[in-house]
């Protein structure tokens, strides 16, 4: 199995990232990683799934979201022909003892501090997964108190868009 | 605006003339004018003052929506949340038939859709109302069957709050629906229900539900028609691609045992009379799966019948041992294809189906073909003419042999019970000879079923209506019901077991109040038949409760019954008053009439493929596998 970033265009409209996600539990596949937001048609949002799927099983629930109504358009994204992008918040201790390797860390990753307390850094960071894997690496000794992590946004590189083309109405 | 496909375009003409006329039936002349020169205007410029439309509710936008749409008859219950639109549809040209129960409704729209072509609608309020058309939606899911479920859904203040007969229908349906909606506003109930009527008829056919707020129903809003489809995600392939034509049509000139297995999609595409000329042009044998039963003549002597679990054997067989396999609008389904990964294991496959999520999700396509049957098969005809033109043409002489050989070796048959009881076969055979080709046969699920699949005679297609996909029990009465109201010069015969009558026979009042002379015969053998069978074969003959007792102590007693329920009913217990029996109920006209055929509970179903094994395995009877002589291959 390997994983596969889908870029998934669809109607803006109440209850359409239940029919999609549903649709993927229902064929029973496990979404590694979703993120939904609007794209630059406020009518249109975006919807990008990571999923650990071989290729036959993936081309069908590809083909099973295509059918559905709200859905305008699929892109898989090639992991070498885009970007791709995760944010992480991470509530970290840090105490005046080890607040200065801490800080190390983050320049190092070139993170940055969203909030200061007295025992604990708050730090922002974004990258590729395996980037964050390893801020959290290094961070973990220091002690995590709390985190939260995004879902994966993408996009592809070049001057090309997948926001136009004929499957998309004229916004 | 949606781009205009074939059937958006097909769609409108189908819905202008329909407009014209519910219009003409009532209403005011002026008016009427009027609206119809804005219709022929549609696409031209809007004209530059118009007058402002009236104020009327939403509930009067949804049934004047229905009668612009052409909708003759609709089934369904009233209640608490959809009670705004039962007003209007009070003087409506719409034919409201109030049925018992809401799965009657259902089956009954999708009984009709199947005998029509049209879409089928059915109607039901909130919470329980619409959770009992889930069975009904999903059988029609599973079936492709052009049906719209409209649903009465609480207030909008109230939902989400567990009001009281509040269910989330839309949520509930998400995954049985080809799409559903959730009114938001009053202003867009014509196109929704546009949309809706859009969605299940064209493509691959299917349900779609529209959730109506009781407090839209009520608001005020105005009318115009036609609205304006606004399916941008929706754009089904009509036209197969040519050099995926042309390829299907190399392989099928040069297979040597080719099979032309053809489904369900095969009649909804209206591509029957093109399917004969393809088979008569490449003298491929054909295969009709269960829910292709009358899209291509039995009596066609390349008609090997039915494949499957209850195929014939020279069915199966010619599947089995196939170089290539022409799918037409079937979809691989394990009751065909027995343990996957055996079926047809020398098959080249040129799949062709409307729905491209189907081509390659059970068995992998060597030739995928995306597109409407009747095109698909249309453009094979032109390019197999032209292959032959070129000299190429198969010999499939030896094929012939091997499968006449099979076919007279072991035909569809049955013994005469040992216990002198009446043979179930033979009560179903009789129906199908004596009410002939022209009539309808809707079949419940089981035994009964597959015996109505077996032992009449289907030469025309939407003459055999089943659930073939979900199984539902208690599909027969209802569906025959819609099938009747739709094809009411028709004869329509609801072949049902004793198990599934008992599920919803309670439609025979419906039929006896409204004047739909449906006949019911119930295939009595006093057991939950088909999984009798099963246990007879597999659990060591122990029948844990699949005895119904309508045997043993005559409960219900069907006669008494269907006469309680308004309808005629008879009994025929011998042989000898099968046929006067069933003359009988032909000629009455006037009134539903069941018929309780008390048949031995032994009989099974045969040839059989058992479930989970590869169809190599068939059993052309109980300890009987056939030869098949391996060295002629």
């Amino acid at each position: 199995m390997t994983k596969h970033t889908l870029s998934v265009l669809v109607e803006n409209k109440p209850g359409v990232l239940a029919r999609v996600s549903g649709l993927f539990s229902r064929r029973s596949f496990n979404i590694d990683s979703l993120a939904v937001g609007e794209t630059e048609h406020p009518e249109i949002s975006r919807i990008t799934i990571v999923v650990n799927a071989d290729e036959s099983p993936l081309e069908q629930v590809t083909k099973q979201l295509n059918k559905l109504v709200n859905v305008l358009k699929i892109v898989e994204l090639d992991p070498v022909q885009s970007v791709q992008r995760e944010l992480v918040l991470v509530k970290v201790r840090a105490d005046r003892a080890i607040r200065s390797q801490v800080l190390e860390t983050v320049d190092l990753f070139r993170a940055r501090v969203i909030d200061v307390a007295a025992d604990t850094l708050t730090i922002e960071a974004t990258g590729t997964s395996d980037k964050l894997d390893a801020l959290l690496r290094d961070l973990e000794p220091y002690g995590i108190k709390e985190m939260v992590q995004s879902g994966m946004v993408a996009i592809g590189r070049g001057s090309r868009s997948i926001t136009t083309g004929p499957a998309l109405r004229a916004a | 605006m949606t781009r205009p496909t074939p059937e958006t375009i097909a769609h409108r003409i189908h819905a202008t003339p329909a407009t014209v006329a519910a219009q003409a039936a009532h209403g005011n002349h002026a008016e009427r004018a009027q609206q119809s020169t804005e219709r022929h205007q549609a696409d031209r410029p809007a004209p530059a003052a118009q007058p402002a439309p009236a104020k009327i509710t939403g509930a009067q936008s949804l049934v004047k929506s229905l009668e612009s749409l052409g909708v003759e008859v609709a089934f369904g219950i009233p209640g608490g949340a959809i009670l705004p639109a039962y007003d209007p549809i009070y003087d409506s040209s719409v034919r409201h038939i109030l049925v018992r129960h809401e799965q009657g409704a259902g089956h009954a729209a999708t009984g009709y859709a199947q005998a029509t072509g049209k879409v089928g609608v059915c109607i039901a309020t909130s919470g329980p109302g619409a959770t009992n058309l889930v069975t009904p939606i999903a059988d029609a899911y599973m079936d492709s069957v052009p049906v719209v479920a409209i649903t009465g859904q609480v207030p909008r203040p109230s939902i989400g709050t567990d009001a009281f007969q509040e269910a989330d229908i839309q949520g509930i349906t998400l995954p049985i629906t080809k799409h559903n909606f959730l009114v938001q506003t009053a202003e867009e109930i014509p196109q929704v229900l546009a949309e809706a009527f859009h969605l299940a008829s064209t493509g691959r056919p299917g349900p779609v539900l529209v959730d109506v707020p009781k407090d839209i129903l009520q608001a005020q809003t105005t009318f115009s028609w036609p609205p304006t489809l606004d399916l941008p995600g929706y754009r089904p392939t009509m036209h197969p691609h040519g050099k995926q034509i042309r390829e299907a049509a190399r392989l099928m000139s040069g297979a040597k045992r080719p099979v032309l297995y053809v489904g369900g999609g095969v009649l909804k595409a209206g591509a029957t009379e093109g399917l004969r000329k393809l088979a008569e042009l490449t003298n491929i044998p054909v295969v009709t799966t269960l829910m292709a039963r009358g899209a291509f003549p039995d009596s066609h002597p390349q008609h090997l019948g039915m494949p499957g679990m209850h195929g014939s054997v020279a069915a199966v067989y010619a599947l089995q041992k196939s170089d290539l396999l022409v799918c037409l609008g079937a979809r691989f389904d394990d009751r065909v294809t027995g343990k996957l990964d055996s079926f047809a294991p020398d098959a080249a496959v040129v799949h062709a189906d409307i729905d491209p999520a189907e081509i390659g999700k059970n068995r992998a396509a060597d030739v995928p073909i995306v597109g409407d049957a009747r095109y698909v098969i249309d453009e094979l005809i032109g390019a197999i003419t032209a292959e032959q033109a070129a000299g190429r043409t198969g010999d499939r002489t030896a094929w012939w042999a091997q499968l006449d050989d099979l076919r007279q070796r072991y035909p569809l048959g049955y013994d005469e019970p040992s216990d002198g009881t009446l043979a179930p076969q033979y009560v179903i055979e009789r129906i199908g000879k004596i009410a002939g080709p022209d009539a309808i046969y809707c079949a419940g699920v089981g035994q009964h079923q597959m015996w109505a699949s077996q032992f009449i005679s289907y030469e025309k297609p939407h003459t055999w209506l089943n659930s073939g996909g979900a199984g539902t029990m208690g599909y027969a009465v209802p569906a025959a019901m819609g099938a009747k109201v739709g094809m009411p010069g028709t004869t329509v015969w609801a072949i049902d077991g004793d198990g599934c009558f008992q599920m919803t026979n309670q439609e025979l009042a419906t039929c006896a109040l409204e004047g739909i002379p449906i006949k019911v015969a119930v295939i009595n053998n006093g057991n939950l038949g088909m999984v009798r069978q099963w246990q007879t074969l597999f659990y060591g003959e122990r029948y844990s409760n699949t005895d119904l007792g309508t045997h043993k102590h005559r409960i219900p007693d069907f006669v008494k019954l269907a006469e309680a329920l308004g309808c005629i009913g008879l009994r025929c217990e011998t042989k000898e008053d099968v046929d006067k029996t069933i003359e009988a109920a032909m000629a009455i006209n006037d009134a539903p009439v069941v018929i309780d055929f008390v048949v031995g509970k032994d009989a099974m179903v045969w040839p059989m493929v058992a479930a989970g094994t590869s169809n190599d395995e068939i059993m052309f009877a109980r300890g009987v596998r056939p030869a098949f002589d391996e060295d002629e291959l």
